[in-house]
């Protein structure tokens, strides 16, 4: 080899697009193969049957590419309205039924539907506005704990015979949650925004550990939390009278044999709720992002010093950021308190709040799509993907299966070994190899991806070597006073 | 008067970085504030727009005292600035950073955000179209998409011209804005700078280190040095001022370029 690092390297030859993606770009044939990919893995999901070996590994197989589904269809070549339609048809129709076949889904998909709902919230601290937030949970917690304290059967403080509060005060308490959650945002902030950057992140910290002490401690010197072991006998919300009928109607037509149908239609109210929530707050998002309140938050992430020069009132703008991102929390409280009937203070702990940040740095800072993606990846792996792998050995251990080839008994793996013990372990893998090679998230925003993507020397920073001394340099130290 | 600064003070520590300055501005008029590095030109600036507090003095601004005014409220009071080492919102766009600029003057309810009345998209309408308009008025129209921390240094002092015009003040700071030019681009942003006042009725000050670019276009001239005014007046009075060519031209002028020791 000779060194010829001085020649040019010859520009590479045009590459010919490959013909086979230029026949997948064609509108028709991505659509026909969405359709029969989906029916496919639609197929195969509902003709599982729980009862058989190899269910955990089918599953997994199966339920992640259905339920990121909507991604594919995001990315195809289709028409805008075409993806709104199949969207609505996947979420409003396909996944119930699914979920009536198999009730598992149906609690995997209301859980992607919490989580969904509080990185989003999240998102608005910390992707738009630039705050980072490590006490999130908090918001959530204060108000599970709020619909648990007045419905619980075991708090007797505000429960005069379990008749105070009636079961469709749920509805009321979604509102009321929201302007709880949102005020306590700000009366965090209040004291907490003059903070920046780590210091904030540890503040918040201090919060959402303070919320869970609190929620620990109050069952002195008045039962209101109930202590550590939480409030159990959460009421839900009332079954419209039409619900169950008409969920063993549809049972019926789709030959499903159903053995109590009102769980189902317990679960199938909670997902309906849990959309409705969601979609509220991904176009809350949406028309935040898209405003001048969202430009002025991505001024304060970008430059604290120039957003407030140029007039953006940042301690309004900022305390705004913590209240909303808070509300989203206080919506989605309500309904998680109420969905598990039990809260205790390990729901709301460091983990969780964690948890929904690294879906939303999984996902993409500031995207909304990818925000959702992010929390669809983290929740299945937390909840489907490694559990399933420990289900299946041990499926395979009882059955006393036999590796072939190298003669492997699953008998003989080592309960140490077990995948779901490694879920934290494989989680923070993910978290190295995803900031290391994709540190913008799945689906950034395209702002985002600028940002991380900025490795050459830009001709703002080379100018700036050629710029003469600078003199006093703004100290933004008391910028968020007053 | 449209500006009034009456014994400004500000310490840092025990260094005085601003003693007891009075300053005057002229409506429609453009001056120049110059000194050696460290005289106090920036932390003057950052007075004057909130940034800092001062210890002690007066600033008046169109019948109106701005001391005790957050930044955004000095902004919205009509004092915009740019900055000496630029501060673009880096990865937003250029009519992004311009419609940023315009915040001030926004209805930003949040119910207004949320349920999009008709005024909502008027609003936005209006607030692209200035964006355009401003980057028009400085020559960067066709740059508007452009991803600032991208462009060229001259041109991000553009946009950080058109970011603050965006706000519709009276007065516009600018700190430094010809620094890293070529003597074309300088005579390129004289005439900027020119036409802000003249076609946009704004007032103008500058601090400049180039020479060309002060006596050039200031109306009037305030000398910093160590903090203290040591001297005013139109360029020509400047030019010949022994106290400023002493303090900012060099000493070494004075004493035949000996080194003085």
């Amino acid at each position: 080899m000779t060194m010829n690092t001085s020649i040019p390297a010859p520009a590479p030859a045009a590459k010919p697009t490959p013909p086979l993606r230029d026949w997948i770009r064609q509108p028709r044939v991505a659509g026909t193969l969405i359709v029969s990919y989906l029916a496919v893995v639609i197929f195969i999901l509902v003709k599982l049957d729980r009862g058989t070996v190899l269910f955990p590994l089918w599953s997994t197989l199966t339920f992640p590419p259905f339920i990121l589904s909507p991604f594919v269809i995001m990315a195809s070549p289709l028409r805008m309205r075409t993806k709104a339609i199949m969207i609505a048809i996947l979420v409003l129709i396909l996944m119930p039924v699914i979920g009536i076949y198999d009730g598992g889904y149906l609690e995997l998909s209301i859980q992607i539907a919490i989580y969904a709902g509080l990185a989003l919230g999240l998102n608005i601290v910390v992707g738009f506005a630039g705050l980072l937030d490590l006490g999130y949970i908090a918001f959530f917690a204060v108000v599970a704990y709020i619909w648990a304290m007045f419905t619980s059967n075991v708090a007797t403080v505000f429960v005069v015979g379990h008749l105070l509060v009636p079961a469709w005060a749920f509805y009321l308490f979604i509102p009321i949650g929201v302007v709880v959650a949102a005020l306590i945002g700000m009366l965090l902030g209040l004291p907490v925004l003059r903070l920046r950057g780590d210091y904030l992140a540890i503040v918040t910290l201090g919060f959402g550990e303070m919320i869970r002490v609190l929620a620990r401690n109050l069952d002195q010197p008045v039962n209101l939390t109930n202590g550590s072991q939480g409030l159990s006998g959460v009421l839900r919300p009332p079954l419209p009278g039409f619900s169950i009928d008409f969920t063993a109607s549809i049972a019926k037509t789709l030959g499903i044999t159903v053995a109590n149908v009102t769980p189902v239609t317990q679960q199938l109210l909670f997902y309906f709720i849990a959309i409705v929530l969601l979609r509220i707050i991904v176009l809350v998002a949406r028309r935040l992002d898209d405003s001048p309140i969202g430009r002025a938050w991505t001024a304060i992430r970008e430059d604290e010093v120039a957003a407030i020069a140029m007039g953006v009132p940042l301690v309004r703008m900022k305390l705004l950021a913590f209240a909303t991102g808070a509300a989203f929390a206080g919506a989605i409280g309500v309904l998680y308190a109420a969905k598990q009937t039990f809260v205790s203070p390990e729901s709301f702990s460091l983990d969780q709040s964690i948890s929904i940040l690294a879906m939303v740095i999984v996902g993409g800072l500031g995207g909304i799509q990818g925000v959702i993606l992010g929390a669809m990846i983290v929740t299945l792996l937390n909840l489907q993907i490694l559990t399933n792998f420990s289900l299946q050995i041990n499926a395979l251990r009882n059955i006393d299966y036999v590796v072939p080839l190298i003669n492997f008994h699953i008998r003989d793996w080592p309960p140490q070994l077990e995948p779901a013990k490694y879920q934290r372990f494989v989680f923070g893998f993910l978290l190295i190899v995803m900031m290391i090679f994709r540190p913008e998230g799945l689906l950034p925003s395209a702002r985002r991806r600028q940002e991380m993507h900025s490795n050459q020397a830009e001709p703002q920073e080379l100018a700036r070597l050629e710029e003469p001394v600078v003199a006093a340099e703004v100290d933004p130290r008391h910028l968020n006073e007053g | 008067m449209l500006l009034e600064v009456k014994n400004l003070s500000k310490s840092f520590g025990g260094i005085k970085a601003v003693r007891d300055i009075s300053i005057g501005i002229e409506e429609n008029s453009i001056s120049s504030i110059i000194g050696p590095n460290g005289a106090g030109k920036t932390t003057f600036f950052n007075l004057m727009t909130g940034i800092y507090k001062p210890d002690t003095g007066e600033i008046n601004f169109n019948g109106k005292s701005l001391i005790g005014l957050r930044p955004d409220q000095v902004n919205a009071a009509g004092v915009a600035r740019t900055f000496q080492s630029i501060r673009l919102f880096a990865n937003m766009t250029v009519l992004e950073n311009v419609m940023v600029g315009m915040h001030a003057r926004l209805d930003v309810s949040l119910w207004k955000t949320l349920l999009r009345p008709p005024g909502f998209r008027t609003q936005e309408e209006h607030v692209r179209e200035k964006g355009f308009e401003l980057l028009e008025f400085v020559g960067m129209l066709d740059k508007g998409n452009e991803v600032s921390r991208n462009m060229p240094y001259g041109d991000q002092r553009r946009v950080e011209i058109a970011r603050a015009l965006a706000s519709n003040p009276k007065l516009i700071l600018l700190d430094e804005p010809t620094a890293g030019m070529n003597p074309n681009e300088s005579a390129d942003a004289m005439s900027l700078f020119r036409r802000i006042r003249d076609e946009r009725g704004i007032t103008v000050v500058l601090i400049e280190h180039d020479m060309r670019v002060v006596m050039g276009i200031s109306e009037y001239i305030s000398v910093l040095d160590y903090g203290e005014k040591i001297a005013e007046g139109s360029p020509e009075a400047i030019r010949t001022n022994t106290r400023v060519v002493e303090a900012y031209l060099g000493r070494r002028a004075l004493e035949g370029e000996q080194p003085a020791s």
